[in-house]
């Protein structure tokens, strides 16, 4: 894996008006890079400001600060129409929720041509339709199934459609927010195996949003933690299972169950209490171990860079 | 517990054809056909169906049905009776009925006559009570075609100036439709295009507009209405725009509630990370999804178009004599209901009927469209 960034996300911030004097920070200030061809998982909480992150790295939502960098160049801010397609293009999104995420008045031709549509990427009828029987074929559907409308099909095969809409306009990067959280068990790994797949064969890199922890580690190069709009902890995926360092990190991981009866019989659940945390002074993203970052005071800094920064990774 | 343990041999394991499990047998329906069968088994909405095109075809052709015009006065053959052909057992044979009642059978008989302008030879009398205890009681038909010594009928009968009431029904009727396919028309233009535009574009533009309909809405309609029709000269024009200026409010709030829920809806964020421009996404996106509800509306406003017309005649602020709209020939008719009812009768069956069709076919819409929604 080269270490090539895609994108980077400084001090991001998405901060919503609800009343008059309210304001949710739904994102509070998150710094990260994602780099090419690696899948970063995003975990935490429901609520805790995953999907925001995505939305707003993808424009759907103006930043309230901050700035997502693609590949040097800042995404926010004033943009023309030219500029602002050729992004859309490099960058899509796969969604939550297979039912909502097709128009159900749509043939899945057109949902999937949606994006050659509006690039102009087909020349003419034929190679539309060439394209989006290709498209079928590459998310493991029929062809046969363009000429059909989004309520003939199951969770699973919905989700593949949505994959192949985004694939449709041959994008670099792709923001997958908890894209199998709806489906069935046995159709989750169907859908996360074919977005590796897809992966490898088109040099994909994948913003991977959830909060089944299994999974994420099963597709994640390396995962960020979220709680309440702030990032507490990143790092290599193995890194993180292994030796989580943040209590929220620890306590998310004590609560996974294992098919495995003594590991059961003895594991323990921490229960994450934010005020056990030293308050002298405004938490920042350090450095712990090499790669490893987390959410700390200086206190706390030298407590885990004791405790945790000599561990080698095994 | 017999731990019975079937041999590992027994099980083969099934061949997977991926491509067979992919397979749906069902034939493709889109959501319009697949509402359209359900329309079709809908017995009451297809009657309603039914009687709309009957009531449509006879408001374009009827008036050709014979060669009386709109306005051709003829007080000779003022307020005949309704009278076709071989209809006569429903009512419809071109006579006159009264009972008069009197101290004496002479009384009696004489009221009778005179009611009947004493043509003596074209009325059949029939005694009822002779007076013995006290009240005499007779029946006179009359028959005033064989009186005037017509030979032509007039189907629905004539009103007070001897104009044809059957072409004026269904003139009426033309005009009362138009009236009202305009309105909706034109509702559904500036309601659709209000509300998507206040919800699509949300935020202070939603505010305002909003607002905006919220004083439209605070003002009494029948005052706006009247105001409009007093500036305005009276006409088809002017009750049309009676009708829209504040008609499309209804039309604006569904469409604008139905888009609100609908633009956050991730297949419209999907349409917008792939980069679609607003107009596409509100045609392709959100219009698509509003129609059914849009088409129930329109179905609803068509026949309260068509009330509402004939109240404002009724209440003499239609459409101006000697034009013939189901409102003004109901407002003729009911001054001489007692005597001569048929000259409301008819405009009235067919504005219940239009009324009705028109009721029961966008129930039947609606449940086509939503069969979720049926209770
Ligand atoms: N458009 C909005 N306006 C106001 N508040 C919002 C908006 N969108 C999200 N929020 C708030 O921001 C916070 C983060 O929401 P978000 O959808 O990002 O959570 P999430 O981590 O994706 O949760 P889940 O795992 O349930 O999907 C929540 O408290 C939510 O109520
Ligand atoms: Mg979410």
């Amino acid at each position: 894996m080269s270490k090539e960034k895609l994108v980077e996300i400084r001090n991001l911030k998405q901060h919503f008006k609800t009343g008059r004097h309210s304001v949710v920070k739904a994102v509070d200030g998150l710094n990260f890079d994602i780099y090419k061809g690696e899948t970063f998982g995003l975990v935490g909480e429901s609520g805790c400001g995953k999907s925001t992150t995505g939305r707003t790295i993808i424009r759907l939502y103006d930043a309230t600060d901050g700035e997502v960098l693609f590949n040097g160049e800042n995404v926010h801010g004033k943009k023309d129409r030219e500029q602002l397609k050729k992004f859309n293009r490099e960058m899509q999104m796969i969604f939550q929720d297979p039912y909502a995420s097709l128009n159900p008045r749509m043939k899945v031709e057109d949902i999937i041509a949606e994006g050659m549509d509006i690039h102009g990427l087909a020349k003419d009828e034929k190679e539309r339709k060439a394209k989006v029987q290709e498209l079928l074929e590459t998310v493991g559907l029929n062809k046969e199934h363009a000429n059909r409308y989004p309520h003939e099909f199951s969770g699973g095969q919905r989700q593949r459609i949505g994959i192949a809409r985004a694939l449709a306009v041959d994008p670099s990067f792709i923001i997958a927010d908890e894209p199998i959280s709806a489906l069935d068990v046995s159709i989750q790994a169907q859908v996360v195996n074919l977005l590796k797949k897809l992966q490898e064969e088109n040099q994909l890199t994948y913003l991977f949003i959830a909060h089944d922890l299994s999974m994420v580690k099963y597709i994640s190069d390396r995962i960020g933690v979220m709680y309440f709009g702030k990032m507490v902890e990143l790092a290599d995926a193995d890194d993180l299972y292994k030796h989580p360092i943040h209590p929220y990190t620890q306590s998310l991981l004590s609560s996974i169950p294992l098919p495995d009866p003594d590991y059961e019989r003895s594991r323990e659940r921490f229960t994450y209490d934010p005020s056990n945390h030293d308050t002298s002074e405004e938490p920042e993203f350090r450095e712990v171990r090499p790669g490893h970052w987390v959410l700390c005071t200086t206190k706390e800094f030298e407590h885990y860079k004791k405790e945790h920064g000599a561990v080698t990774t095994s | 517990m017999d731990n019975y343990k079937p041999q590992k041999e027994l099980f083969v394991p099934v061949e997977r054809n991926e491509g067979e499990s992919e397979k749906i047998s069902r034939p493709s329906l889109s959501f319009w056909q697949d509402s359209f069968i359900r329309f079709r088994k809908n017995i009451g909405a297809m009657l309603g169906v039914f009687v709309l095109i009957v009531l449509i075809v006879m408001a374009i052709f009827g008036p050709m049905f014979n060669e009386y015009g709109e306005n051709d006065q003829d007080l000779s053959v003022a307020k005949m009776p309704p009278k076709i052909e071989g209809l006569g057992w429903i009512g419809m044979d071109g006579t006159l009925t009264t009972v008069q009642t009197a101290d004496t059978l002479e009384d009696a008989e004489r009221k009778a006559l005179m009611r009947f302008s004493n043509q003596e030879e074209f009325i059949d009398m029939t005694v009822l009570s002779n007076g013995a205890n006290g009240e005499a009681e007779v029946r006179a038909v009359y028959d005033p075609y064989a009186a005037k010594g017509l030979e032509e009928n007039f189907w629905f009968g004539t009103d007070g100036l001897g104009r044809d009431l059957w072409t004026r029904t269904w003139l009426g009727t033309r005009i009362s439709l138009f009236i009202a396919f305009l309105a909706a028309a034109i509702d559904l233009v500036i309601g659709v295009a209000y509300g998507g535009i206040s919800a699509y574009y949300g935020g202070r533009v939603d505010n305002y507009m909003q607002r905006i309909i919220e004083i439209l809405v605070g003002i009494p309609n029948l005052v706006v209405v009247i105001l409009m029709i007093l500036i305005l000269d009276p006409g088809i024009l002017s009750i049309v725009i009676a009708l829209t200026i504040t008609g499309w409010i209804s039309m604006a709030r569904i469409v604008r509630g139905q888009i609100l829920k609908l633009k956050n809806q991730e297949f419209v964020l999907a349409s917008r990370t792939l980069g679609a421009p607003d107009n596409r996404i509100l045609r392709r996106h959100l219009v698509p999804n509003v129609l059914g509800l849009i088409i129930i509306n329109t179905m609803f406003t068509i026949p309260s178009a068509i009330f509402f017309e004939a109240f404002l005649s009724f209440i003499g602020l239609g459409l101006p004599t000697p034009t013939a709209s189901l409102g003004t020939l109901i407002d003729d008719g009911f001054s001489s209901i007692q005597i001569y009812p048929h000259i409301l009768l008819f405009p009235a069956i067919v504005i219940s009927l239009i009324m009705i069709a028109f009721n029961i076919v966008a129930d039947g819409l609606r449940d086509a469209f939503d069969p979720k929604m049926r209770e």
